[in-house]
């Protein structure tokens, strides 16, 4: 199958069988996409105001009740949605930019140099994304910032290690000896051979790392390693709720499933795009 | 494979090297002067300079990197800049929380995934196979801090059958006390670790279900259970066995997430106080151990991978 064939059938799914993970993922992860664009041009109370008494219970008002300072938890919620999907979408544009440069370099370079990327790589792979991005916020100290950085930087590893497979074995096919005889330097070979053909299944596993950082944000955060306020990260809410989950159990319940569902929804989405572009594993699952 | 052994044990020394310089280095980076922890506001140039002389960060970075690493090899891993306490004897009695913790909970992560893998796998067609692999796909969404939340609330706050945070002063004294404390930690890690090793597992038994080879075992005249017990055991275990090691290292930082929900006193603990605090030697310290305790497991890891798959052992390159 051609690369041009996989894209296309990326693009417009509809030609094979739709996949129904395809969709539930999108309903999901669409749903917190949703509601962190609401949040930039409406919200039902100003964060920061106390305009309930504490630990309300779900209302007309409240629709989740407010927090133990009294402030509305719905509101917190809708902020916490933008802020998980700006970690998702930064640290998997960190990590993607890192990880495909080092991954085309290694690819591409003698065989010293991409066997002591490979090694360095291996190390890095050892350690889970959570421990390496405690590391680098604590070097960096915690803000939205660095919480990012750190997230991309512990994935970028991954990214390289799948970008140096995939591209050596794009660069051992015929058609890329014969451009590179046919004189098209390696600039060339990187934009029209290499990349359309491995985006495919790298794109997969960058929805996956999407994830992964959504998940680690919040645990940083959970850890109080994460941005700091007024921050709401889901995280954090879910740590601040943690003391009063008997009295107001809507605080802890409502980030943790807002949470869920935006993952699984990522999950979900890298699940149907594997099948769009390997439809050979569909019978499997 | 003497041969092997040899490089993948150069290749483990030398990956320590490399982490702990990186380690090393990326602390140096942190904002703010260790030595502030130990000041107030209103310190004079003098105290300042004291306390710099007192952390060693007056001298250069080469001079301090060159002190720990020769304290390292003589597993001298410093003294705290809060406490002055020794770091090692501090972490010794943090691992005494931190190992139970992990090795049980993977232990029963393991024999979980194992048999909820299998039978999903078998049983696709079943309601319960379905529905093992839906909360497999469940658990891999979950934060492993909220199931403690939600273990906590339910088990300890509310019908009071556990306690929900802390571990006893006098550790294993009471073996059944600390098991008590250690019991819902224990569970939160278990059930969250179970779903990625489900998945896993699962993948590996459709892998070996759907062979040409056990295809073949059939054809002259297996049953399924025997040609699943002799032929696709050993096959389906090389995927499994090559992943246990991140899984035990995140199982381990698993546990570090989890002793926070449960305010154990592991290593969890110590490094994030130890982050919050600047005090570089109990990051540190931490860290070397965490590291060590990563690799060595990823070492054990292929050289079994290694032990189960004869075809690894005879390609001269490896898998590395």
């Amino acid at each position: 199958m051609t690369a041009a064939v996989i894209v296309k059938d990326i693009v417009a799914p509809a030609r094979r069988s739709r996949s129904w993970t395809l969709v539930v993922g999108l309903i999901l992860a669409g749903a917190v996409v949703l509601i962190a664009l609401v949040s930039l041009v409406w919200l039902p109370f100003s964060p920061d105001d106390t305009t309930g008494t504490r630990l309300e219970g779900a209302s007309a008002t409240h629709w989740l009740g407010t927090d133990k300072l009294g402030r509305d938890l719905a509101t917190q919620l809708m902020i916490g949605a933008r802020i998980a999907l700006i970690v998702g979408l930064g640290s998997v544009a960190v990590g993607a930019l890192i990880g495909i440069v080092v991954g085309l370099i290694a690819a591409f370079a003698t065989s010293w140099i991409d066997d002591t990327i490979s090694a360095a790589l291996d190390v890095v792979i050892a350690f889970p994304v959570l421990l390496l991005a405690m590391l680098i916020v604590a070097a960096q100290g915690a803000s939205l910032g660095s919480v990012i950085l750190a997230i991309g930087i512990a994935m970028s590893a991954i990214v390289a290690r799948l970008t140096r497979v995939l591209t050596k074995r794009v660069l051992s096919e015929q058609y890329v000896t014969a451009a590179r005889t046919s004189g098209t330097r390696w600039p060339g070979i990187v934009i029209r051979h290499i990349l359309p053909n491995i985006w495919p299944t790298l794109s997969v596993n960058l929805a996956l790392q999407f994830g992964v950082a959504v998940l680690a944000e919040a645990s940083l955060s959970y850890l109080g390693l994460g941005a700091p306020p007024p921050n709401a990260s889901w995280g954090r809410l879910l740590q601040e709720a943690q003391g009063t989950v008997i009295t107001a159990p809507l605080g802890a319940i409502a980030p943790g499933l807002a949470l869920i569902a935006l993952v699984i929804g990522v999950n979900f989405i890298a699940d149907g795009l594997r099948d769009v572009a390997d439809p050979s594993r569909k019978r499997r699952r | 494979m003497t041969a092997y052994l040899l490089r993948r044990s150069a290749f483990l020394l030398v990956s320590f090297l490399i982490a702990m310089v990186a380690i090393f280095v990326l602390l140096r980076l942190l904002p703010g002067d260790p030595s502030n922890a130990l000041l107030s506001v209103t310190a004079t140039p003098e105290q300042i300079a004291a306390a710099q002389a007192q952390v060693g960060a007056d001298r250069p970075v080469l001079e301090q990197f060159v002190t720990w690493f020769g304290q390292l090899l003589s597993f001298n891993l410093g003294e705290s800049f809060i406490s002055s306490l020794p770091v090692g004897p501090e972490i010794s009695a943090r691992l005494v929380v931190t190992v139970p913790l992990t090795l049980i909970a993977f232990a029963l992560a393991l024999v979980l995934s194992l048999v909820a893998g299998f039978v999903s796998a078998i049983k696709s067609d079943r309601w319960y196979g379905v529905l093992i692999s839906g909360f497999s796909q469940l658990g891999v969404a979950v934060p492993v801090f909220w199931v403690g939340i939600l273990l906590v609330s339910l088990f300890a706050v509310g019908l009071r059958w556990l306690p929900s945070s802390g571990f006893p002063r006098d550790d294993w004294a009471d073996p059944a006390d600390a098991l008590r404390s250690l019991t819902l930690p224990i569970i939160t890690v278990a059930l969250v670790m179970s779903a990625s090793l489900t998945r896993y597992v699962r993948s590996a038994t459709l892998d070996v279900m759907g062979s040409d080879y056990l295809r073949s075992a059939r054809a002259q005249g297996s049953g399924y259970t025997e040609a699943l017990w002799r032929h696709g055991l050993r096959n389906g275990a090389v995927p499994v066995i090559s992943i246990l090691g991140i899984e035990l290292a995140t199982t381990f930082l698993g546990a570090v997430v989890v002793e926070s929900v449960f305010g154990l006193p592991g290593l969890g603990s110590m490094l994030l106080r130890g982050i919050q605090q600047h005090d570089y030697p109990n990051i540190q310290g931490v860290l070397f151990i965490s590291t060590l305790v990563v690799l060595v497991i990823g070492f054990i890891g292929d050289i079994a991978q290694r032990l189960v798959d004869p075809r690894l052992r005879l390609s001269i390159s490896g898998n590395r």
